[in-house]
């Protein structure tokens, strides 16, 4: 069982300081879901609000259709695995993953046996009897997961659960999550300010900032096609041009910039003029010879190598610095240092954008 | 020590040394070393000290069966030696205070450690301790003004209408020594659960909610077993220091009530017999670590978790 979760306007404040402001999202059953965005924006609040340790200020919360105000934590159809995973240390692990059971009064015999299903869903087999201590990082975050799931909640809230894991286990414990979710078909809200992580897992991204949900699109869109500079430099790299539009017509536009005029998308600016331009460094091309349109005369400075592809740095003769990814395939020449290039992009590939959705 | 050395110099940190092992081989070891070898001797006229009388026995140990008086329990009726009911009912009534000390603690450490906001907490422990700096002297007599036959808690009581006649609270039995000893004692059961409590992760106990548990199992489940070695040092505490206060059950004890350290300054100070006395003495504090000892094996409380 899953159920879809709908936050209508709601709005958290800590005294006069608006920790999170008129959220509107619909999250689907059975969806992953991800709040993306920097520390301190409001996605541990909207997670606490969702399973019911805070209230709102204001704005509805639904879960599976049925309004939550006044239901305690311990009342909804939620589970919730915390940033540092508050296992109970002074039990073992097939108590822990048991206690959810244990306190709606199923005998001890059933529950073992469910702890030992769930730990083998985790992949975790007959380490029931283990302390918690005991457990190694990556451990402790599947039996969290197993606690969470023992419940069989219909929306399981993940509050960075990975952030304290290394790289390897972090990527290896994404996969493991998602084979989960997919697994059981509960709705996953996860939280991360790990850009990599909410595109690689999730069905749609929520990207947040300030309290304000950003933008909410699938991973790709929020990647191509950024709502505004908030959401375009904080998911991926980019080149920046600040500067003005000139005239536009049908989604395109021109735009003037202290270092040569340009010509990319026109997003939504909200009917003012003076804007940025964004392009992505994998979408900045090198070239011997100027384009007929958006090359900008530079010199290579830097040149690093990343293994799979090598990033180009480079400074325009107007001052601007400058980035291109080239992929190591052998199709493309690298230039050296000191050498006089043209950098130059598509103009479906840049978007002029203001910098954040800021509600007046 | 290398820290000492380092900050104070080698001088300093020999007379440092020597300072605190003086006073703990003169002022502690060697009197209650005199007060042993004593215990096993018996009282004796003066001329006779060291004389072929004075030999080592156990002959003041026991005295304390000496002495019979008739008690009654459950209905029976029988010849008790006074002195082990003195004994007993002394360690029965401060199991009792350490008991009521935790249930007056418990709650409000678990309020202190977890609910009230965090600005307003040294004020309430500034409140907590403010009754601390008045001598323990006169808090005893404080509690026996209020507990007097005319004193304000009758009158108030009387005044609300609880009661008909004033009640004599200092002529009932063990109620003045309790009432007393719980008033002077309760704050060493109240840091240690709070410090216990305090250093339970908040999360914990929102998780144990979030799975759906109760209040009540909450504590029962997750904050009781984390406050566990706290519990069992206040508990300890309140014990150790309810059986052997002497000023308490001095100043509040009824006709009825008889407190063990009592007979002990009866038989020094009154009988002046020390040989006894001392004996008496090492009986309830041997007998009191045993009870501790045997309480921390039953409810699975390590040593090591109590020195935390
Ligand atoms: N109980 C509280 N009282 C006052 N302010 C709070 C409280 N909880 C959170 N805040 C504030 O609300 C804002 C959002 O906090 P929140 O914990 O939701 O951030 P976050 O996005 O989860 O950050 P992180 O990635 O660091 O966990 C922060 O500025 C924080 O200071
Ligand atoms: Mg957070």
């Amino acid at each position: 069982m899953s159920a879809g979760i709908d936050l209508e306007n709601v709005c958290c404040d800590f005294g006069s300081f608006r920790a999170v402001d008129h959220a509107n999202v619909s999250i689907k059953p059975g969806e992953f879901f991800s709040f993306l965005g920097p520390s301190g924006c409001g996605k541990t609040t909207i997670l606490r609000m969702i399973s019911g340790f805070i209230e709102p200020t204001q704005g509805v919360i639904r879960i599976g259709g049925k309004d939550m105000r006044g239901q305690r934590p311990n009342q909804r159809p939620t589970a919730l695995i915390f940033q540092n995973l508050a296992l109970f240390p002074l039990m073992p692990v097939w108590e822990n993953i048991s206690f959810g059971l244990e306190m709606r009064g199923v005998s001890k015999t059933e529950r073992r046996a469910k702890a030992e299903e769930l730990l083998r869903l985790v992949d975790l087999p007959g380490a029931g009897d283990k302390m918690v201590s005991q457990l190694s990082g990556g451990q402790k975050q599947r039996v969290a997961i197993a606690r969470a799931l023992a419940v069989e909640p219909q929306v399981m809230l993940l509050d960075e659960p990975l952030s304290a894991l290394d790289l390897k286990l972090r990527q290896h414990m994404r996969a493991e999550l998602r084979a989960i979710q997919k697994r059981t078909g509960v709705t996953f809200i996860y939280i991360t300010h790990d850009q990599g992580e909410a595109l690689a897992m999730s069905d749609r991204v929520g990207v947040m900032s300030h309290g304000r949900i950003q933008q909410i699109a699938d991973p790709r869109e929020i990647y191509n096609n950024p709502v505004n500079g908030f959401v375009a430099s904080f998911v991926g790299e980019n080149n920046i041009f600040s500067g003005e539009v000139q005239t536009s017509a049908a989604g395109m536009a021109s735009f003037s910039t202290p270092h040569g005029s340009f010509r990319a998308r026109l997003g939504d600016i909200g009917g003012h003029k003076v804007a940025k331009l964004y392009v992505r460094p994998e979408h900045t091309v090198i070239s011997a010879t100027a384009g007929a349109e958006n090359a900008i005369a530079a010199t290579v400075g830097d040149v690093s190598f990343e293994g799979n592809f090598i990033t180009v740095h480079a400074t325009s003769d107007s001052g601007a610095h400058l980035t291109s990814e080239i992929r190591n395939d052998g199709s493309a020449t690298v230039p050296e240092k000191g050498a006089r290039v043209f950098m130059s992009f598509d103009a479906a590939r840049a978007s002029i954008l203001q910098d954040a959705n800021e509600r007046a | 020590m290398q820290d000492l050395l380092r900050r104070y110099g080698t001088g300093l940190t020999l007379i440092m040394c020597l300072l605190v092992a003086f006073w703990l081989l003169m002022l502690v070891i060697v009197p209650n070393i005199t007060l042993f070898e004593q215990s096993f001797r018996p009282y004796l006229p003066v001329s006779e000290v060291g004389g072929p009388r004075d030999t080592y026995s156990l002959g003041n140990y026991a005295k304390v069966f000496e002495g019979h008086i008739t008690t009654s329990l459950l209905g029976f009726e029988f010849e008790f030696p006074v002195r082990v009911r003195t004994f007993l009912l002394t360690i029965w009534y401060s199991m009792v205070v350490a008991g009521l000390c935790l249930m007056l603690a418990y709650p409000l450490a678990y309020y202190m450690a977890k609910i009230v906001n965090p600005r307003s907490l040294p004020t309430l422990i500034l409140l907590l301790f403010i009754p601390l700096w008045v001598s323990e002297v006169l808090r005893a007599f404080a509690w026996w003004i209020i507990l007097a036959f005319k004193g304000p808690l009758n009158a108030l009581l009387l005044a609300v209408g609880l009661i008909d006649d004033p009640i004599r609270w200092t002529n009932m039995g063990y109620t003045g020594v309790m009432i007393g000893l719980i008033y002077t004692y309760v704050l060493f059961m109240l840091f240690p659960i709070y410090n216990a409590i305090q250093s339970l992760d908040t999360n914990q106990i929102e998780a144990a909610e979030d799975l759906g548990a109760p209040w009540w199992k909450i504590h029962w489940r997750i904050v009781i077993p984390h406050a566990k070695p706290g519990i069992a040092s206040g508990s300890v505490m309140v014990f150790m220091l309810s059986a052997g206060s002497l000023l308490v059950p001095s100043i509040l004890g009824s006709t009825t009530s008889q407190w063990f350290t009592q007979t002990i300054n009866e038989t020094f100070n009154d009988a002046l017999d020390w040989n006894t006395a001392s004996a008496y003495a090492f009986l309830l504090l041997i007998l009191c670590t045993l009870f501790v000892t045997v309480a921390m094996v039953l409810f699975r409380v390590k040593l090591s978790d109590i020195a935390k």
